[in-house]
């Protein structure tokens, strides 16, 4: 079991308020990403769970049973953090040993499960060797062994890949999934990619100044993201915004400004029926632009000068110009544009999210 | 370009590095030929003929065997090591503990309080002593190592309390925390992962402490009377210079052999020393 509830959980930091009452369920089993950009409380919420740091104010619970007052090892958790903490003087065995021998498990069974775990990492060969003498990854499957030894209830994960260069990051992502497929145990795990949170996570939590903003499946969270930060965090290169005023004309909704003006399509419109005359912010993503063909397929188009064209292979990133804004569209790699180019750019009916301009909220 | 490259070498690294080396260990020079010269040439007058300060072609040992014979130098030595290691090791302790606490530990006036202990450092030793003799007497340590053993680590805590909050601070927080997560109290954390840790920092403190109580005079010279009694720095200055007379040959040999041991622990933990001061515990 390894279920962890979160009640109104604040923290002040000398009179900041880095968390400001979360409230949130983990259930057993689940991998859950707390995801957003650096300062946003993910990493302080890890460490209140962990017990490293004290809760201000709410309650923390873990299978039932709240932990406010208890010591982070009476709590049975396993943390990997960021720099890996592996003890320099140590061995690989012994690093891995350690929480074991320092809750008396007998000599058979320690050996047993380091072994065990030395085993699923493939790190077999290293056990006698000094943290120091391991590279990267290495050290990174250390802090993974030395974890998954404990046999806890639940495994907290502080950015461990983000010492990792590019390559490794993406192999070490899929044998986190792997490791977590394989032995079940309740995950959290904080990180401010969003490509991580995505991929490994069951349910996502977006965190931003404190706040939590959107909890979700990865996909919840990519194709309804509950306001323009949620939308513009998650998925790369992030979501074009534009601010728009609505205006009705034949009976149908248009959304215009400076360079834009389109007419919204249906069900898009029914939900913005409530504010005409208004400005709201309209977002669409780069990969639901595309440049129109020479068939009106009746989607909403636009015109756009192209300033620059990033080749990535699978795609081609463009940065046009759209009246006043910059907007950047994902197409397919066949298109051939060039600097200076005027098009005409067509987006998804379906795929257009619109925005609050005050409150950011999507409606 | 290579050419003009080793040039450079020389002039700005090896000929400057002779010269510093050559100012740096003359007095030790100075030291060991003078206790190996016979006393026929020690007092030679400068004009004399076959004056050669030095050099000398008729080394001897009657300077080392005086010291060790007609004066109570063994006795000295033996003062000073004893002295020297229990004041080290209780400073050692207390430094430990504190610098622990001080870099780790949360608690009101953190802060205020390191640099306070940093200040008491900077008390005189030769106004602290005035004091410090009236505490002696009336606990009646005066003329006793423990007159010594007691009042060394008054400059020595903090001395090693502000060289282990340094090194304390530069090991990173996330091992005491994951040892802890491990299932470690902070005792036990502080007890196995921490101070193993800090080991290269504990042995340069430990090398100053023990250096600088080695060398002390000033306590020493009040404190201590009787002739047995004495340390090395003590001993040989008022010993063997009676009045105006200095005992060159013997004086010169007792500081050689005086500095040997520092020299030897110096040698012996050097590498990580340096690696202590340098202040590395990458894993």
């Amino acid at each position: 079991m390894g279920q962890v509830v979160l009640k109104g959980i604040n923290k002040f930091f000398d009179g900041m308020h880095a968390v400001k009452d979360v409230n949130l369920q983990i259930r057993d089993k689940e991998f859950m990403v707390f995801v957003g950009p650096s300062g946003c409380g993910k990493t302080t919420t890890l460490r209140m769970i962990a017990g490293l740091e004290a809760i201000s104010s709410g309650d923390i619970s873990i299978d039932g049973n709240v932990v406010n007052n208890l010591a982070p090892m009476d709590r049975d958790i396993a943390m990997v953090f960021q720099n890996y903490a592996l003890y320099p003087h140590m061995s690989v065995y012994d690093n891995m040993a350690f929480g074991l021998k320092m809750r008396k498990f007998e000599k058979p069974e320690i050996d047993k499960r380091v072994l065990e775990a030395a085993d699923i990492l493939g790190i077999g060969e290293l056990l006698k060797r000094r943290p120091r003498q391991l590279s990267g990854g290495q050290r990174q499957r250390v802090a993974l062994g030395r974890a998954i030894v404990r046999h806890p209830r639940v495994f907290l994960f502080d950015e461990p890949l983000s010492n990792l260069d590019a390559k490794l990051r993406v192999q070490m992502r899929v044998e986190l999934k792997k490791l977590h497929l394989r032995l079940g145990t309740t995950a959290i795990y904080v990180t401010h990619d969003q490509v991580e949170a995505m991929t490994l996570g069951d349910r996502v939590v977006v965190m931003r100044e404190g706040v939590v903003q959107q909890v979700g499946e990865p996909l919840e969270l990519y194709n309804q993201p509950a306001n323009k930060f949620v939308a513009g965090f998650i998925g790369s290169p992030a979501m074009n915004f534009a601010v728009v005023t609505v205006t009705e004309a034949n009976g149908s909704l248009i959304a215009e400004n400076s360079g834009l003006r389109i007419k919204l399509p249906d069900e898009t419109a029914r939900r913005l029926r409530g504010h005409i005359g208004r400005e709201v912010m309209l977002g669409v993503r780069p990969e639901d632009l595309t440049v129109a063909g020479s068939v009106d397929l009746g989607h909403p188009c636009f015109d756009a000068v192209i300033e620059v064209v990033e080749q990535l292979g699978s795609e081609i990133l463009l940065d046009m110009k759209v009246g006043e804004s910059i907007m950047v569209a994902s197409v397919e790699p066949t298109v051939s544009v060039r600097v200076g180019d005027k098009l005409r750019v067509a987006m998804r009916p379906t795929r257009l999210h619109v925005f609050d301009a005050q409150t950011e909220a999507a409606i | 370009m290579i050419e003009g490259a080793r040039w450079r070498k020389w002039v700005f690294f090896y000929v400057p590095m002779a010269l510093f080396l050559l100012f740096l260990l003359f007095p030790f020079y100075w030291m060991v030929i003078t206790s190996v010269r016979p006393d026929g040439e020690l007092y030679r007058p400068w004009n004399s003929t076959n004056y050669n300060p030095f050099w000398t072609w008729n080394p001897t040992w009657v300077h080392v065997r005086y010291l060790f014979e007609e004066t109570l130098f063994a006795s000295w030595l033996w003062n000073t090591t004893f002295i020297a290691l229990a004041s080290t090791a209780i400073s050692l302790v207390c430094g430990v503990f504190a610098g622990y606490a001080l870099s780790r530990l949360n608690f009101p006036f953190a802060g205020s309080l390191g640099t306070a202990i940093f200040i008491t450092y900077l008390v005189p030793q030769t106004l602290l002593f005035i004091p410090l003799a009236e505490i002696i007497r009336n606990y009646r340590l005066g003329d006793t190592p423990w007159s010594l053993i007691l009042t060394y680590p008054t400059f020595l805590i903090p001395f090693c309390t502000w060289i282990m909050m340094g090194y304390f601070k530069a090991v990173p927080k996330e091992l005491e925390e994951c040892a802890r997560i491990d299932g470690a109290s902070r005792w036990q954390a502080m007890l196995y992962i921490v101070i193993p840790v800090a080991i290269p920092g504990i042995l340069s403190a430990g090398i100053f402490a023990f250096t600088l109580s080695w060398n002390e005079f000033i306590y020493a010279l009040v404190f201590l009377s009787s002739p047995a009694q004495k340390t090395v720095p003590v001993g040989v200055t008022s010993e063997l210079i009676r009045g105006d007379v200095f005992y060159w040959g013997p004086l010169m040999a007792g500081a050689l052999l005086g500095s040997i041991p520092v020299a030897i622990a110096y040698s012996f933990f050097v590498e990580h020393y340096v690696a202590g001061l340098t202040g590395s515990v990458k894993g």
